[in-house]
C-alpha cells in the first residue's frame, strides 16, 4: 500500500451461504486513475461494487478508502465520504424532473433540516446547469426523468454521479443499451472525468473498454485474474482461457 | 403517470379555493346543526387523511395503524375535558372512576389539568409515539407489506390495552366529552359545536398548507425518491431512516389533532377509534381521492364519509358493499384516485373514447412542445 492509493481492497472474501462471490480479492486504485473491470458473468463484478459501497459486508478482508476502513459503515455514510455509484440499469427518480434529480445529487448538507428550510444555493444551481450541458440535457430541464430515452437516462445518472462530487466513481455498465455513437460519447466523458476523479468502470463491451484506453482488471471466480493494459491482458493465456475464448471455441 | 407532484392549472386551484372558503363560511347558516356537526367531523378526518397521504402517497409507507395516533389525540383532549368538569363528582375526579372504586386520580391524569399541557399533548404525544415506533421499524429496514402488518399489529396491541384499562381510562366505554364543560359552556352545545366547526375548517386549511410546505422542494423530492427507489437515495448520501421517521412522526401528530377534533365533535373517545377497519378506511379515503395529491386526501375523507352517512340513512347495511366497490374501482380502474385521474388527463381520454374530442396529432410530443413554445 502506498500513500497515493485512494482505495485498497485487501483479501476481500464474500460468502453467500458457502458460495464465494469474492475470494481473496486484492485491488489497489491510485488517485486520478481510470480503471476498467471486466469478467465473465458471475465473476463477482457487481458484488465488488456492493462491498465498496456498503451494500454487502465482506465476510473477511478490509476496504481502505482515503485511509479509512469502510467495512461496517452504512451506505449513506460511505457515499458522504466520497464514493459515488452508478447502477447497472439506469436508476434515476422517474417521477421527478431532470432538474430535481440533479438537485438531489448536488445538495449538501444532506440533512432533512437543510432541505426543508433552505432553498438551494446559487453555486449548486450553476453546477446543475453545467452538468446538464455536459450530458446534453439542457433542453429537458423540466421534463420528467421517466420520459427520457434510455441513453438520456444513463447520462442523467452519470450527471447525478458527477454532481455528488465523489472522489471515487463506480460506474456499472454505463453503455448497456446505448447506440454506438452514444457509447463513444460516454467513453470520452468518462475519460475526461478521470484525472480529477478516480473512476472504476465495469463493462462487458470490449470495444468500449478499448476506447477507454486504461488499465484493465479481469475478474474471474471472485478474484483478480490479471491486471494490465488492454494489449497485455489480451495476450494473457489465463484470460484467453476463461473469458476471451480460444479462436476455435 | 401523475403520481408525482401536484401540478394543476392555477385558475382551477384558485376558483376551487374561493368556492371552498365560501362554502365553509356559508355552511353554518345553510346547514342544520346536525349536518354541520357531521361536516365538521368529516373535515377533522381529512387531517388524518393528509397525514396518510404524506406517508403513503409521497413516501410509500402504507400504515394501517394511524388509528393509534388518532385515538391518542382524542384521549388527550377527552382527559382534559373530563378532569376540568369533575368538580361536582366524588373526590373531584371524573365520574366513571367511582364505578370501579378508584378514589385517587391515576398519576398520568395530573398534567391534563393544564389546558396548555393538553394543547401540546394532543399533537406531541402521538408524534413522539409515531416517531419511536417509526424509528425502530425503519432502522431495521422493515419495508413494504411487513411494515403494514407491523403497524396493524401495533394497532391491535394498543386497542386491546386501552380496552382493558377500566380503572385508568374507563376501558371499552371510552371517555365522554359532550356533557363536559369548556370555558363555562357545555361541549355538546350548539354554540360550542359551531365554534369547533370553525376551528376544524381553519385547521384543515392550515394543515393543507403545512403539508404542501413539507412536500414542496427538495425535502418532498427525497420523500418521493424514497418511495420510488430507497437504495438509490441511500447511495446518494441521504439517510432514509431520518426522513421516514420525520414524516411518520408528522403524520402521527396530524392524526392526533384530527382525533382530538373528531372527539369533541362526536362526543366520545373510545377504543373503537383503534379498530382495524377504521384505520383501513383512512387509507381508502386517500386511495379514492388520489394519493400523492393533497387535495385528494381532503376530498376523499369528506366525500366518502358524507356519502357513508347519507347512504346509511337511506339504505342501512348497504354501505359496506359500496365502500368495497369503490375500493375495487380505484384499484382496477383509477389507480391514482379520482383527482389523480383528472390530473392525468383522464376526462379528456374518456371523452375521446366516445369520439367527443379530436384526437391528438400523430406525435403527442410535438403538441406538448408547441404548447411550451407558446408559453415562452
Amino acid at each position: 500500500m502506498n500513500n497515493k492509493d485512494l482505495l485498497n481492497l485487501k483479501d476481500i472474501t464474500v460468502s453467500f451461504e458457502g458460495f464465494l462471490a469474492l475470494n481473496k480479492l486484492n485491488l489497489n486504485l491510485k488517485k486520478g486513475e481510470l480503471r476498467a473491470v471486466i469478467g465473465p458473468n458471475g465473476a463477482g463484478k457487481t458484488t465488488f461494487l456492493d462491498v465498496i459501497t456498503g451494500k454487502v459486508k465482506p465476510t473477511k478482508g478490509e476496504v481502505i478508502f482515503k485511509g479509512k476502513s469502510l467495512v461496517g459503515r452504512k451506505e449513506h455514510k460511505i457515499a458522504r465520504l466520497g464514493v459515488g455509484r452508478k447502477f447497472q440499469s439506469p436508476r434515476i427518480f422517474e417521477n421527478l424532473s431532470v432538474k430535481e434529480n440533479l438537485e438531489i445529487s448536488v445538495s449538501t448538507p444532506k440533512s432533512p433540516l437543510n432541505l426543508i428550510n433552505k432553498s438551494i444555493k446559487d453555486e449548486q444551481l450553476n453546477e446543475i446547469d453545467r452538468l446538464m450541458k455536459i450530458v446534453n440535457l439542457a433542453q429537458k430541464v423540466d421534463s420528467k426523468a421517466g420520459s427520457l430515452s434510455h441513453g438520456q437516462k444513463q447520462w442523467l445518472e452519470i450527471a447525478m454521479l458527477v454532481g455528488q462530487k465523489p472522489d471515487l466513481m463506480l460506474v456499472d455498465e454505463p453503455v448497456a443499451g446505448l447506440t454506438d455513437e452514444e457509447t463513444d460519447l460516454t467513453a470520452d466523458l468518462l475519460k475526461s472525468l478521470s484525472g480529477e476523479n478516480t473512476v472504476v468502470v465495469i463493462d462487458h463491451d470490449m470495444e468500449f473498454i478499448r476506447r477507454l484506453d486504461s488499465n484493465v482488471s479481469v475478474l474471474n471466480q471472485g478474484t483478480v485474474l490479471c491486471e494490465g493494459t488492454m494489449e497485455t491482458i489480451q495476450k494473457d493465456q489465463k484470460v484467453i482461457d476463461v473469458y476471451l475464448g480460444r479462436p476455435e471455441d | 403517470m401523475s403520481l408525482s407532484k401536484f401540478k394543476f392549472d392555477k385558475r382551477i386551484v384558485l376558483s376551487f379555493w374561493i368556492i371552498l372558503i365560501a362554502l365553509i363560511i356559508a355552511a353554518p347558516t345553510l346547514l342544520p346543526v346536525f349536518r354541520l356537526n357531521l361536516l365538521g367531523r368529516y373535515l377533522s378526518l381529512s387531517i388524518v387523511a393528509l397525514g396518510v397521504d404524506l406517508i403513503w402517497g409521497y413516501t410509500g409507507l402504507l400504515s394501517l395503524g394511524q388509528g393509534i395516533f388518532f385515538a391518542l389525540g382524542g384521549y388527550c383532549a377527552a382527559m382534559y375535558l373530563q378532569i376540568t368538569s369533575s368538580s361536582e363528582f366524588p373526590n373531584n375526579i371524573p365520574e366513571f372512576f367511582a364505578l370501579y372504586g378508584v378514589e385517587k386520580l391515576p398519576f398520568f391524569w395530573e398534567p391534563f389539568k393544564s389546558p396548555i399541557f393538553t394543547f401540546f399533548a394532543i399533537w406531541i404525544i402521538p408524534a413522539l409515539v409515531a416517531g419511536l415506533i417509526g424509528f425502530l421499524v425503519f432502522r431495521n429496514r422493515i419495508k413494504g407489506v411487513y411494515f403494514s402488518i407491523l403497524t396493524q399489529a401495533s394497532l391491535l396491541v394498543f386497542f386491546n390495552f386501552f380496552n382493558g384499562q377500566q380503572k385508568l381510562i374507563n376501558g371499552t366505554n371510552g371517555l365522554k366529552t359532550d356533557v363536559t364543560q369548556l370555558f363555562g359552556q357545555m361541549v355538546g352545545s350548539e354554540s360550542m359545536q359551531r365554534i369547533f366547526f370553525w376551528i376544524t375548517a381553519i385547521l384543515v386549511i392550515a394543515t393543507w398548507f403545512f403539508a404542501k410546505w413539507v412536500v414542496r422542494g427538495r425535502f418532498g423530492n427525497i420523500l418521493i425518491g424514497i418511495r420510488d427507489d430507497e437504495p438509490r437515495v441511500r447511495f446518494t448520501g441521504y439517510n432514509p431512516v431520518i426522513f421516514k421517521t420525520i414524516v411518520f412522526s408528522i403524520a402521527g401528530g396530524l392524526a392526533g389533532i384530527s382525533g382530538a377534533l373528531y372527539t369533541v365533535q362526536s362526543g366520545i373517545v373510545s377504543p373503537q377509534f383503534m379498530t382495524v377497519p377504521f384505520s383501513i378506511e383512512m387509507v381508502i379515503w386517500v386511495a379514492v381521492g388520489g394519493r400523492g395529491t393533497l387535495l385528494g386526501a381532503i376530498l376523499g375523507a369528506v366525500f366518502i364519509n358524507y356519502a357513508k352517512s347519507l347512504v346509511s340513512e337511506a339504505l342501512p347495511a348497504s354501505w359496506m358493499f359500496i365502500q368495497g366497490g369503490l375500493f375495487i374501482l380505484v384499484v382496477t380502474a383509477l389507480p391514482e384516485g379520482v383527482l389523480g385521474w383528472i390530473q392525468g388527463d383522464g376526462p379528456r381520454n374518456l371523452l375521446q373514447r366516445f369520439g367527443l374530442k379530436r384526437k391528438i396529432e400523430t406525435y403527442p410530443s410535438l403538441e406538448v412542445n408547441n404548447q411550451e413554445g407558446n408559453n415562452e
